[in-house]
């Protein structure tokens, strides 16, 4: 009688692992193979025709760590994660409680909110070009009505970064708003009406019962932000190319650059290895909250 | 009082919204002079388009970026559907183990890893193909987490009594759970298609001519400073290249805003 269970437990396993079999190719070849190659890459040195690569241990991160361009790429990519993270978010939480509310034209206001998210950032680049062109682009032309001077959004460092910002802000905050629009209407609505009965204010009863309610919400919708501040970089081909002076350029720009136009594989696999871990204390971070909330569940 | 200012504030941020679109539709329609100057009273010109049209193998780049959504979604469609029930509804000794292993990969970014995916396409012999593209999105952690969950709320009745009938594993999974999960699928493509209809970075990379280039990446090279284009024309392309999915969007918004939400939530 065993015997006929282990068997039965051996064609499960073997069923199991033949069905597993196609992806774990796949993810080994293109995500695990890579990782490992990718930290293993990080502690050799650049090969020449003439000399080898050979291995040198941490001297890739130490010059990494010695090159001033990196620091600024890494504070870059601070601010605009900085910026772009609670704008989006503040944005989505505002845009999805009015597409919840009963206004009018509420289809319109939805399908607008949501329609960056489905253009590509290229295309969507290409549009943001028209407002930020120094001569006649939209921005100038409305600022010369009310007297301003123009300004070269693009083309100085000081304001660069910012106008790249704005970009990614307009092309995440449709997003989120989609899954604060979703929570909203899991909210009971006998919680309204008691709030109504109460007396309590619209704002009262967004403040104490709406946002805390969102608060899941607003974790996944964090943890997806962080990602994409990494990831998100499309239009920097397009509107600046990481200029002037580097003043917008971002991590994942600057492991382009080095890789495929510098050919400086070692610098941009140390720089890669170092936002795998950064993005692996963020996973390990979810999955802690997110086990957590599965405790008191 | 408040609420009618509040829902003018909701309008013009809307407006606000889809202007970068607008003006596009303006500027494409119009020479570039009419439209940086904003004459209201132009005469409409369909010149840019035929300029644009003419500037770039468009017709082959939409036929490879079609190709490649197709590619995609297939592969997508086949291993996550294996793996999803694999781990929903097999159970095995190490399941959990690598079922953690594979959730890694949502932190792990095929963009993050560039560098060492080249030189594993280029190993491949996959570079500047299609499949080159392709393939690092095939095995998505998301969509296998994705057909889990779905495959997890298929009744276990509907199984045994497959099973009864005689069915094999993989009879039980074409029979039973596919079917039960065809929302599900729609939701997945509908996001998968959108995603990689729009993905610039790895296509960039991987491609090195109009061979296997799509839409976004034959964008970008013709918006170049270089190629002397003017705004107009500029935007008539932009058009032409998001004018599908707009237009698909636009008809099934509801299905897109869900298919999004699905996919995330769950």
């Amino acid at each position: 009688m065993t015997d006929h269970f282990a068997l039965q437990r051996r064609r499960r396993a073997i069923n199991g692992w033949l069905l597993l079999a196609p992806s774990l190719v796949m993810l080994s070849v293109f995500a695990l193979y890579p990782s490992v190659a990718t930290v293993f890459t990080s502690l050799w040195s650049r090969g020449t025709r003439r000399s080898p690569s050979e291995f040198v241990g941490l001297e890739n991160y130490r010059h990494m760590f010695d090159d001033p361009g990196f620091w600024l790429v890494v504070q870059n990519n601070l601010f605009y994660a900085g910026l772009t993270i609670p704008v989006s978010i503040g944005m989505a939480l505002t845009m999805a409680l009015w597409a919840n509310a009963t206004l009018p034209a509420r289809g319109f206001v939805r399908t607008a909110y949501f329609t960056p998210t489905v253009l590509p950032m290229i295309a969507a680049a290409n549009l943001w070009l028209f407002f930020y062109t120094p001569s006649f682009g939209i921005l100038n032309q409305i600022a010369g009505l009310f007297g301003a001077d123009p300004v070269n959004w693009l083309g100085q460092p000081s304001t660069a970064l910012w106008a790249i910002c704005v970009v990614t802000i307009w092309k995440e905050s449709g997003f989120f708003m989609i899954f604060y629009l979703a929570a909203l209407q899991t909210i009971p609505p006998d919680l309204k009406e008691a709030a109504d009965i109460e007396g309590a204010s619209r704002w009262t009863y967004t403040r104490c019962i709406a946002l805390p309610l969102l608060m899941p919400t607003t974790l996944f919708i964090l943890v997806n932000a962080m990602i994409n501040s990494v990831k998100l970089i499309d239009h920097l081909f397009i509107l600046t190319k990481g200029g002037p002076s580097d003043s917008s350029k971002l991590i994942l720009y600057y492991i382009w650059e080095h890789a495929f136009a510098y050919f400086d594989r070692p610098t941009a696999a140390a720089m890669t290895a170092l936002v795998l871990a950064v993005l692996g204390i963020l996973a390990a971070l979810q999955f802690a909250i997110f086990d957590k909330k599965a405790h008191y569940r | 009082m408040s609420r009618k200012f509040e829902a003018a504030l909701a309008i013009v941020l809307a407006i606000l919204w889809i202007s970068p679109l607008i003006f596009a539709f303006w500027a494409g329609f119009h020479t570039v002079t009419d439209a940086v100057n904003f004459r209201l009273t132009a005469p409409l010109t369909l010149d840019n388009f035929r300029t644009a049209w003419d500037g770039a193998p468009w017709l082959r780049y939409f036929l490879n970026t079609f190709i490649l959504v197709t590619l995609i979604l297939i592969g997508q469609f086949i291993l996550c559907t294996l793996a999803g029930f694999a781990f929903a509804q097999i159970g095995f000794k190490g399941r959990d183990t690598v079922f953690v292993l594979v959730l890694l990969q949502l932190f792990i970014l095929p963009e993050v890893l560039i560098v060492e995916n080249y030189r594993v396409a280029a190993s491949l012999g996959l570079i500047d193909t299609l499949m080159g593209i392709g393939a690092p999105y095939m095995a998505s952690a998301f969509g296998i987490f994705l057909m889990r969950q779905t495959f997890k709320s298929v009744p276990k009745d509907l199984d045994e009594a497959a099973r009864i009938e005689g069915c094999s594993t993989l009879g039980v999974l074409w029979r039973v759970y596919v079917p039960a999960a065809r929302p599900t699928y729609l939701a997945y493509a509908l996001v998968s298609i959108s995603t990689h209809w729009n993905n610039f970075l790895w296509p960039l990379i991987v491609t090195n001519s109009d061979n296997a280039r799509p839409l976004t990446v034959g964008l970008s090279l013709f918006g170049a400073p270089e190629n002397g284009v003017d705004i107009s024309i500029i935007s008539a392309a932009t058009i032409m290249m998001i004018a599908p999915l707009l237009i698909g969007f636009l008809i099934f918004q509801r299905q897109f805003v869900q298919a999004f939400l699905t996919a995330g939530v769950k």
